[in-house]
C-alpha cells in the first residue's frame, strides 16, 4: 500500500494556498472603474505613439496601419466621445473577465487529464490490453480527479453567468441575445438550464463509469483463483462507457469550450479537444508511474511500460497537430468571414501563444520522442512531458482567451494562481486516492503479461 | 583454413527450440553464420547477439530529403514558375500560402522516407531482381527453421551439442564445392 508523503501533502497544500492567494488577487484588481481604464487607454496611445515617433522609418508598415485605423475612427468625428466610451467599457469588461477566464483554463486543463485517463483506462479494458494492467491503479487515481474537477468547471461556467457579469459566456446575457440573431437562433441549445441539465448528464455518466470501474477493479484483487467475472463486466460497461464518452465528449467540448465563441463552429472540435486530453492524461499517466517507480512502489513496472507509453505520447502529439491543421487548412483556405475570424484574432492577437504551442506540442516531441532509445529514459520523459504539458495549457488557453478577455491577455499572477490551485488540488486528490488500494491489480487475468511485458 | 569453408546446417520445427538453441549455441562460443526462418522471430537478433540496426537513421535522412524536396518542388511550381492565385489570397510568398503545401510536404516525407528505406534494405541485403535465391533449404520457407554454424576442429562434439538442442537434422556441408 502506498501512503502519501507528508512533504507531498504539505507540497500541494501550498500550491493551493498559493493558488487561492493568486486568484483572490486576481478577481480584486480585475475591477476597474471606467475613468481608470480611459485613464488607461490613453496611456497606452501616447506611449504607442511616442515609440513611432522615436523610430519613423523602422515601423513603416505599423505607421500606415495605425494612420489607416485613426482615419477610420476620425471618420466618425462627431460620434468620437461616445465611441470611445464604448471602447473603454469593453475594455473594462474584457478586464473583469480576466481572472475568471484564467481560473477556468486552469480548471478546465486539470479537469480533461483526468477525463482523458479515463478513457484511456476504458480501452485497455475493452481492447483487453495485456501491457498495462500493472498502471491500472495509476489511471485509477488520476481518474479520481475527474468528479471534483468537473464539478468545479461546471460550476465557475454557471456561476460566471450568475454571480458573475456573462464573464466567460456571452450567450448567458440576454441583454446580447436579445439583438444578436444567431445566438436567438441557438438559444434551444445554449441556455443556462439546457447548459446545467447536459453538463450534469456528462458528468453522472462519468462519474458511473469510474465508480463502477473501480468497484469491479477492486473486487477482483479479492477474487477467488480462477474467477474472472468482475474483469468481465469491467470489460462490458467499458465497452458501453466509451460510446457514452465519445458522444459526451464531443457535445462537452462544444459546451464548455466552442461556445464561448457563439457565432464560431468546428465540427470536428471535439475530436481536436480528445486528442489534447489524451497527450495529456498518458503525460500524466507516465509521470506518476515514474514518480511511484522512483520510490521503489511499483517494482514490476518495466523500462518497455515507459516505451509504451513515451509512444502514446508521441503519436498522440502528432494526432493532436494532424486535428489541428484538419481544422486550421480548411478553415483558413476557404476563408469564409464567419469562420475566419476565429483564426484572424488568434494570429493576430496570440501570435506567440498561438504558433509558440505548435512549437511545443508539435515539433518538440516530434523530434525528442522519435528516436526510440530515448523514450526509454526515464528523465527523459518527463521532460519532454513537462513540455507537452505546457503546451497543451496554452493550448486551451488559445481556446477561451481570444473570446473573453480579447488583446488584453497575459500570463501572470491571475493566470499562474490558478494553475497552482488546480495543480495542488490535483497532486492532493490524485495521491490520496493512490493510497487508497494497493498499486498492483494482482488478480487481473492479464496482469502476469504485464509484468512480463518486454518490447 | 578449414573451418571457413565447411559449416553445419542444424534444422528446427519450432521457433523457440530455435531460440533456445541459439542461446546454448553462442554459450559455447561457436560462429552462428545465419540463420533461415520463414517468418520474422522476434527477439532473434538480440539472441544472436546482431548489431541494431541503424534504418532508422537512414529513414530520418531520406524522410528529411524528401520534405526538401516537396519545399523546393512547390516553391518552384506554385510560387516561381507559374505564380498560383491560392484560396483567393495572391500573395505569391511560398510562406504565407505554406499551409496549401502541408498535405504535399507530409506526402512527400512519407514517400521518400518509405521507397528509399526499402531500396536501401534490400541494396544492405545484397537483394535485387532476379537475383537466385541464396536459401539452403527451400523447406525454411514453410515451416522449418535452419540454422547454420562455422564447422570446429571437433564437429562431433557441435552434432551432440545440436542434437541436444532439439535439432531435427543436421548436416555437415563443405561450401567449397
Amino acid at each position: 500500500m502506498y501512503t502519501i508523503s507528508n512533504r507531498l501533502k504539505t507540497f500541494s497544500m501550498v500550491l493551493v494556498i498559493l493558488g487561492i492567494l493568486g486568484v483572490a488577487y486576481g478577481f480584486m484588481t480585475s475591477h476597474k472603474s471606467l475613468d481608470e481604464v480611459k485613464t488607461m487607454l490613453a496611456e497606452e496611445h501616447s506611449a504607442h505613439g511616442g515609440a513611432h515617433v522615436a523610430a519613423p522609418d523602422a515601423h513603416h508598415s505599423d505607421n500606415a496601419t495605425e494612420s489607416h485605423q485613426s482615419a477610420s475612427e476620425n471618420a466618425g468625428a462627431h460620434a468620437q466621445t461616445n465611441h470611445d466610451d464604448a471602447h473603454a467599457e469593453h475594455v473594462q469588461h474584457q478586464l473583469a473577465n480576466r481572472p475568471w477566464a484564467a481560473l477556468y483554463v486552469a480548471a478546465l486543463f486539470f479537469m480533461m487529464i483526468a477525463l482523458g485517463a479515463l478513457a484511456f483506462y476504458a480501452i485497455q479494458f475493452a481492447a483487453q490490453a495485456g501491457w498495462s494492467p500493472l498502471l491500472f491503479r495509476v489511471m485509477e487515481g488520476i481518474t479520481a480527479y475527474l468528479l471534483p474537477g468537473a464539478l468545479i468547471v461546471l460550476a465557475i461556467a454557471v456561476a460566471s453567468g450568475t454571480v458573475g457579469h456573462y464573464n466567460l459566456f456571452v450567450w448567458m446575457d440576454p441583454d446580447v441575445v436579445a439583438h444578436d440573431k444567431l445566438i436567438q437562433g441557438k438559444s434551444g441549445w445554449l441556455n443556462l438550464t439546457a447548459f446545467v441539465i447536459r453538463g450534469l448528464i456528462f458528468i453522472g455518466g462519468w462519474y458511473l463509469y469510474r465508480h463502477f470501474s473501480r468497484k469491479f477493479s477492486i473486487a477482483q484483487d479479492n477474487a477467488e483463483e480462477g474467477d474472472n467475472t468482475n474483469f468481465k463486466k469491467s470489460f462490458r460497461i467499458a465497452a458501453g462507457f466509451l460510446v457514452f464518452f465519445i458522444y459526451t465528449e464531443s457535445i462537452m467540448s462544444w459546451d464548455w469550450i466552442m461556445s464561448v465563441d457563439p457565432h464560431w463552429f468546428s465540427t470536428l472540435f471535439g475530436w481536436y479537444v480528445f486528442a489534447g486530453m489524451a497527450v495529456c492524461a498518458v503525460t500524466v499517466i507516465a509521470m506518476v508511474t515514474m514518480y511511484l517507480k522512483s520510490k521503489g512502489l511499483l517494482p514490476n513496472v518495466n523500462d518497455s511500460h515507459i516505451h509504451d507509453l513515451a509512444k502514446y505520447m508521441f503519436g498522440f502529439s502528432i494526432f493532436w497537430t494532424y486535428l489541428w491543421f484538419s481544422q486550421f487548412m480548411l478553415i483558413w483556405y476557404s476563408n469564409i468571414p464567419e469562420e475566419v475570424t476565429y483564426f484572424i484574432t488568434r494570429i493576430e492577437d496570440y501570435k506567440l501563444p498561438f504558433f509558440g504551442m505548435l512549437v511545443l506540442n508539435f515539433v518538440f516531441p516530434l523530434l525528442i520522442l522519435m528516436n526510440s532509445d530515448y523514450k526509454r529514459i526515464n528523465w527523459f520523459v518527463i521532460m519532454a512531458g513537462l513540455i507537452i504539458l505546457v503546451g497543451h495549457y496554452i493550448d486551451v488557453f488559445n481556446m477561451i482567451m481570444p473570446a473573453t478577455v480579447g488583446d488584453r491577455w497575459d500570463i501572470g499572477i491571475p493566470e499562474i494562481g490558478s494553475i497552482l490551485l488546480f495543480a495542488g488540488l490535483f497532486l492532493f486528490i490524485v495521491f490520496t486516492a493512490l493510497t487508497k488500494a494497493p498499486l498492483v491489480a494482482k488478480r487481473n487475468p492479464f496482469i502476469h503479461e504485464s509484468e512480463h511485458f518486454h518490447y | 583454413m578449414e573451418g571457413a569453408s565447411k559449416v553445419i546446417h542444424a534444422i528446427y520445427t519450432d521457433d523457440d527450440e530455435l531460440m533456445a538453441a541459439v542461446k546454448k549455441v553462442r554459450e559455447k562460443h561457436y560462429h552462428i553464420e545465419e540463420i533461415y526462418t520463414p517468418f520474422p522471430v522476434h527477439g532473434l537478433d538480440k539472441a544472436m547477439g546482431l548489431a541494431p540496426t541503424r534504418i532508422a537513421i537512414t529513414s530520418f535522412i531520406y524522410g528529411c530529403i524528401g520534405l526538401t524536396v516537396a519545399i523546393v518542388m512547390m516553391n518552384y511550381i506554385m510560387i516561381k514558375d507559374w505564380p498560383q492565385n491560392i484560396g483567393g489570397k495572391p500573395s505569391f510568398s511560398f510562406i504565407e500560402n505554406m499551409p496549401a503545401f502541408v498535405p504535399i510536404m507530409f506526402e512527400m516525407t512519407v514517400f521518400f522516407a518509405a521507397h528509399l528505406m526499402v531500396i536501401t534494405f534490400y541494396l544492405r541485403s545484397k537483394m535485387w531482381p532476379f537475383k537466385k535465391a541464396e536459401n539452403p533449404d527451400p523447406r525454411t520457407t514453410d515451416d522449418h527453421f535452419l540454422m547454420e554454424i562455422a564447422a570446429g576442429n571437433n564437429v562431433d562434439e557441435q552434432f551432440d551439442l545440436l542434437r541436444d538442442t532439439g535439432a531435427v537434422e543436421i548436416t555437415l556441408i563443405d561450401k567449397a564445392h
